[in-house]
Order: structure tokens, then sequence, then C-alpha cells
């Protein structure tokens, strides 16, 4: 999934050039990047023509933060709006007053319905000690009982499931069975339906009036394409949803659908479900929904990490270093600790969208173990060892090996590897341009 | 000469000046029904060749050209019908995603060839959902076929090589392979896959006649994705689309045969047995080309 999604973002960095303020010429170019993007994520065209609108009023004439491209920028712009419109992080369900708190599950056919509401049930009753009962209301296909009971076996569940094909009747009996026995929750799991099949819209309608449930959650593939918008819209004319739950983001969809979804029905997403295990369910969290729409990694909290920690003055002085091939170990070990603060090494290397670069680096095998001992071998040199490494000898790489505690067999490492280094930044910086990189400091390592 | 060139731009003119609002609501249009960014884009500048060559300025007659280049996109060399085998048994493997309906499309297929006189079973590899061998046991039971099954998580490839090894000494024309819904990023699982198809061509000493993926007519632009990591891994050899009683139509398979060729052989619809067709291209684009 990262490597074509990164391919696309090397693509749009490299297209818009760095400069210093967004002019409608970038924004253009821009928004209709961003439009393609949020198509090819599934994102319903209407729900991308208004928030574009809405984008370009944002971003016009704004100014350019230093460490960011204007590409960047309006990507950041872009996610701070989708963040916003996404809504709330999920996972806070009302439970009623006076148990049971009654839940039903709606959703189209191959949704996963039923696996969902095993799981919602076991998160209840493990993070929130709930008694948790299900109703299996789905009497149309073949097994759908059986595959809810065998589940609810699992997690040490009861589930009631009645005699006869009368949805309405089962449910209304099931309720009164389980707030007899004293549940919390009771969860009813009825059928899949198409959302433009009358009939069947109408039994869910009737179940609603039938058990009067205080929530009624709609269970929506993240892989859905367009449609989304309209199946949304009509679950909740029938029967008024009072959230989502997104499945299947285990897949590697783009899952736009979630942005349409909320953006017609104004409907919290509550959880996602990521994967075959019962544990395989999580809150919602706005932010990974927009970064995985605009697919573009974790590019934007790398953004942010370096925006914290690197001093925009001491990476310009290094990049020009850099040029002219002075490079020394002051400002290896500058480097070293902005790396350092930006957290654990290989989480900043997989945030990078930059595959090639990613790959060189990786081989590299940099972690934070080894960064404190290269720190203590360049700290134990002189400044003028520091300033020009070539003057190291056989009997200085003895006193700096003694001084820092290692073998002359590290120094030795850490010279090659900063010769190394000096020629691979040299190659970065030519790179640099075409790319439109900012991060000269962590990228530079 | 020169009267020729004089039409030609008229009707160049009149669709550049009318046309870019037009040609961006057809992009659109096609972008609803879940065609790709980059399909549509190339069905719309061909359809504005085509449209100033053949001087088109009705709207009529415009639709008639999209569904012409639609088709062309949909053409395949072979016929698009179910590959039988000379030497029985005939072997079909069904893949797909979670919750895109295989089991029942199988029941579907099944219950059709059934009809045509063929001798079917069913292999029920599917050992990892629960109440999945229920639900093809179900269907098989109605059908008054065999099915071959295990017990819950058994190795698919076991009830695979069973099946075969029942299906030569029933002398069964055809054998259906039913598998786990599984994602196409899931790597173990995927290898899962391979070794079911391994199975066959060890037993049979040559490769299932068909690999069908299938894939859910609601499903975005990911089931792209998914024809490609399934027929990289699977060599599949045709779609079956699901639930095309929906509202989606399932535009996404122009994609998919206009990328990576792969044909779509079979439609389903409703919950009926019988609501099952071979693939009707004229029939699609209308639906998609209303």
């Amino acid at each position: 999934m990262f490597e074509q999604l990164t391919a696309k973002f090397e693509d749009l960095f490299y297209r818009i050039k760095n400069k210093g303020k967004l002019s409608p010429g970038d924004l253009d170019k821009a928004l209709r990047e961003i439009k393609l993007t949020l198509l090819e994520a599934d994102v319903n065209f209407k729900v991308v023509k208004e928030f574009l609108v809405n984008i370009e009023g944002k971003a016009l004439g704004k100014e350019v933060m230093e460490s960011l491209t204007p590409a960047q920028q309006i990507i950041k712009i872009v996610n701070d709006e989708m963040v916003k419109i996404l809504g709330s992080t999920g996972g806070n369900i009302c439970f009623a007053s006076k148990s049971p708190t009654i839940i039903m599950v709606v959703g189209l056919q191959g949704t996963g319905k039923t696996s969902s509401v095993i799981k919602m049930a076991s998160y209840f009753k493990s993070k929130n000690q709930k008694k948790v009962s299900l109703i299996a209301a789905d009497v149309y296909r073949p097994a759908a009982i059986l595959q809810l009971e065998d589940m609810a076996k699992a997690v040490d569940m009861e589930v009631y499931s009645g005699k006869g094909f009368d949805p309405v009747k089962i449910s209304k009996e099931g309720v009164q069975k389980f707030t007899r026995s004293g549940s919390d929750v009771i969860i009813i799991d009825t059928a899949g339906r198409l959302h433009i099949d009358k009939k069947m819209m109408e039994e869910i309608k009737e179940i609603r009036k039938a058990v009067k449930p205080h929530q009624i959650f709609l269970v929506m593939d993240a892989m859905t394409g367009q449609e989304a918008v309209n199946i949304a819209s009509s679950f909740n004319a029938a029967v008024e949803c009072d959230g989502i739950i997104l499945t299947k983001l285990d897949s590697d969809t783009r899952g736009g659908a979630a942005l349409s979804v909320y953006s017609v029905v104004r409907k919290p997403i509550k959880f996602v479900s990521n994967g075959e295990k019962v544990e395989d369910f999580d809150i919602f969290y706005p932010d990974r929904i927009a970064s995985r729409i605009l697919g573009k990694g974790d590019v934007l909290t790398l953004i942010e990490k370096a925006e914290k920690v690197i001093d925009d003055k001491k990476a310009e002085e290094l990049s020009k270093r850099i040029e002219s091939q002075h490079l020394n170990f002051e400002d290896f070990i500058e480097q070293l600790k902005s790396l350092k603060k930006m957290g654990n090494i290989d989480n900043v290397m997989s945030m990078l969208p930059i595959s090639g670069v990613n790959k060189t680096l990786k081989k590299m095998n940099f972690d934070n173990f080894n960064i404190d001992r290269l720190e203590a071998i360049i700290n134990s040199m002189t400044v003028s060892e520091r300033r020009n490494p070539h003057i190291i000898n056989g009997s200085r790489k003895k006193r700096i090996a003694k001084g820092s505690g290692n073998s002359v067999n590290e120094v030795n490492k850490l010279l090659k590897q900063f010769s190394k280094t000096k020629q691979m930044l040299k190659h970065f910086s030519s790179l640099k341009g075409k790319l439109g990189v900012p991060f000269d400091g962590p990228l530079g390592l | 000469m020169k009267r020729i060139f004089k039409n030609l731009n008229i009707v160049w003119n009149h669709f550049r000046k009318v046309g870019d609002e037009f040609w961006d609501e057809l992009e659109e249009e096609l972008i609803a029904g879940d065609i790709s960014i980059n399909t549509a884009d190339m069905i719309i500048s061909s359809l504005k060749v085509k449209a100033c060559e053949e001087k088109i300025t009705g709207i009529d007659s415009l639709k008639k050209v999209l569904k012409q280049e639609m088709l062309a996109i949909l053409q395949t060399e072979e016929s698009t019908v179910l590959t039988v085998s000379v030497t029985p048994p005939t072997v079909y493997i069904i893949v797909g995603v979670n919750g895109v309906g295989k089991t029942s499309a199988i029941a579907k297929i099944a219950n059709m060839l059934k009809q045509q006189g063929k001798k079917v079973m069913l292999a029920a590899a599917d050992t990892y959902r629960s109440a999945a061998v229920e639900q093809l046991g179900h269907f098989a039971k109605i059908l008054g076929i065999d099915m071959v099954k295990h017990q819950r998580n058994a190795d698919p490839g076991a009830v695979v090589f069973d099946c075969l090894e029942s299906a030569l000494a029933k002398e069964v024309d055809l054998v259906m392979i039913d598998t786990a819904g599984r994602m196409h990023t899931s790597f173990n699982l995927i290898q899962e896959l391979k070794k079911i198809k391994k199975v066959v061509e060890k037993k049979l000493g040559r490769s299932p006649e068909e690999v069908l993926l299938t894939i859910d007519s609601t499903t975005g632009q990911n089931a792209r994705n998914q024809a490609e990591i399934f027929s990289e891994s699977m060599d599949v050899s045709g779609i079956i689309l699901t639930k095309t009683d929906g509202a989606s139509k399932g535009g996404i398979v122009l994609t998919i045969k206009n990328d990576l060729g792969i044909p779509v052989k079979i439609t389903t619809k409703g919950e009926k047995i019988g609501d099952i067709e071979y693939f009707d291209q004229v029939g699609f684009v209308d639906s998609m080309v209303v």
C-alpha cells in the first residue's frame, strides 16, 4: 500500500516546486491533484467538489511556512480540514440510564455486520464491564444465525434466535428475555439488505418500532465506492442512525467512503474494524482516516515533528556545508541530535514518503542505541578532530576509543560511515531541488 | 477539402465552447459510476476525437458513441463462457475478499451448470469463517449435490485433495472450490490460496479451468487492487460481479478490464438461486449509460 501511494506523493512534490508563497496557479494545480487523490480514494464526487471550494478559500494567499513546500502546505490545510469535518474521536457510547441499552446494527449484505456485532459486544464487555447479549434477527441468509451463535460461543455470550421467520418477533422476544435476565447491553444483528429494497427497509423500521433501540449503528464497508452516500442516507432516512462502524480497514482501501458518509449524514463514525480477530476493533480516529484518504502515510506527522525540532537556520547552514562538501563531525552530531529528538529512528524512517531514500537509509541500520554510541565517540574527539576528520590517525583512534568506551573497530566504523554519509549527502543535495524535500536535517543523515 | 475542414472546425469549436463544462460533467458521471479517473479520461479523450471526426452534436448520438467506447474496452478475444475441460473434472476456484458473496455465487453457478446436465461437486475449503461450511452445505442439500468437507479450521488444501479424489472416483463433471474470504493484503492467506491451486495442479496435472474472482459491485476503486493482487498469485481468469441488483453498477470492472485485461464472466443479483447470468456486455453498458 505504502509504495503505491508514496509514488503519487513524490509526484505531487515534484510538480510543484519550492516557492515562497502560494500563488493561484500553484493552488489550482494542487487542488487538481487533491481532487484526483480524493476521487481515487472513493470520496463521492459531489463531496469532493464542496470540499475543494472550502479549501480554496482557506489556502489562497496564505504564507508558506518556512519548513514546508507549497504542496505540503496545501496538504496540511486539506488534512486539517478533513480531520475537522470527520468529527470527533469515536468510541464514546451513550449507555441508557436504565439498563438494558438496546443497540441495533444495520447495513448492506457482506459489510461485516455479524463480525462487528461480536467485536463490539466483546469491546463493551472488556472495556465497559457490561453484560452483553445478542439477538440473531437474520432469518434470510443460510447459516447466519449459526454464524452468530458460533462466534458468540467463542466470546462467551448468549444469543437469542427464537423460532420462526419473523425478525420483528424475534427481536421483541429477545429484548424481553434479556431484559429479564439482567443484561446491560443487547445487540440486535439484522439481515443485510439493499438500501433500495423498499420491503426490506420497511422491516428494519418495524424492528425499530417494536424494540425502540437506544442506538442504531450502520455498518459500512470501507471499500464502498461512490454509492456510499446514497446507502448511508437511505439507511439514515429509514431508521435514523446514531453512528457508523467502518469495516475492512485491513484492506488497502483508502476509505474515502468515510468522508462521503459523514458529509452526507453527519453521524459520527464510532468504531473501525480491521481484521479477522475479535480484538481487531478500535475507536475511530479522524486523523488516521484523513491521512489514509490523502494517502500520505504519516508525512504530516513527520512534517510536524520536523517543524518542532529542526532549527531552520542550522538546517540552512548545514545544507550549504553539504554543497561545499565541508561537512564535519560537529555537523554530524547536530544531525544525530535532531534525529534523536524526532523519536524512534525506525518510525521516522517509515514515515518518509521517499522510497528510494528510505531503502538507502535502512541499509545504514541506525538504531537509537547506535546513535548514543556514535555520540559518545564524537564527544571523545578533540575540537580539531571534529572539524578535520582527516587528521584522525591510529593513535588518535586509540585515544578516542578508550575515551568513549568503545573499540578501535567501532571508531573505524564510524569514520567509514561518515565518509559514506558525506557522499550520500552530496547525492541528496543534488536531488533535493527535484523532490522539493524540505528536511535537510533528518533526510541529510 | 476546404469545406470538410471548415465543418470540422465548427463542430470542434462548438464542443470546445459549450464543451469543457460538458466533458467535465461527463467525467463526473463516469466517476460516479466507480470508473477510475484514468479510464474515464481515456474514454473521454477518445470520445472527443470521435465526436469531432463524426461531427456529432446531438446528445443521443454521443451516448451511442460513448457506449461503443465502453464496449470496446469490455470486448475480449476469447469467449467469456466458463471453460470446460475435455477430461473431467473441470475445476473452478472461487476467490475474493470477505463479504462479496462467494458462497451464494457458487450455489448459483452450481445450480446453473447442474441444470445444463453437469454432475457438480462442491469443496468446502472455507474452513475459517464460522458457519461457512454449513452455509454451503445448506445450498448443496437444496441442490441435491455432493459436498466434501472437513472439520472447522482444517487445512483447505486437504479438503480440496479429498474432494478431487472423490470427484475422480464418482466421475463428477465439475468441482467448485469455495475459499475463505481474505483480504488481498494478507500475505499468509494469499499463500494458502496458492497452495489450493497447487493441490489441483498436482492431482490433475493441469491448472484449474477457472479461477474466478468475486467482486461486489458496490466496491469502489479498491476492486482494482483486489483484481491486481489476486491475479498476481492466482492467475485470475474471470470475474463474478455480485449484487448487481443494488444501485451501484460496478463500473470498476471497466477499469479492471482496461488495465489488467480480466473480463467479467458472470453476474449475480438477488437472493434467489436462479438470479445469475453470463455477463451481458451490452446490457451492462446500457445500465451504465442511461
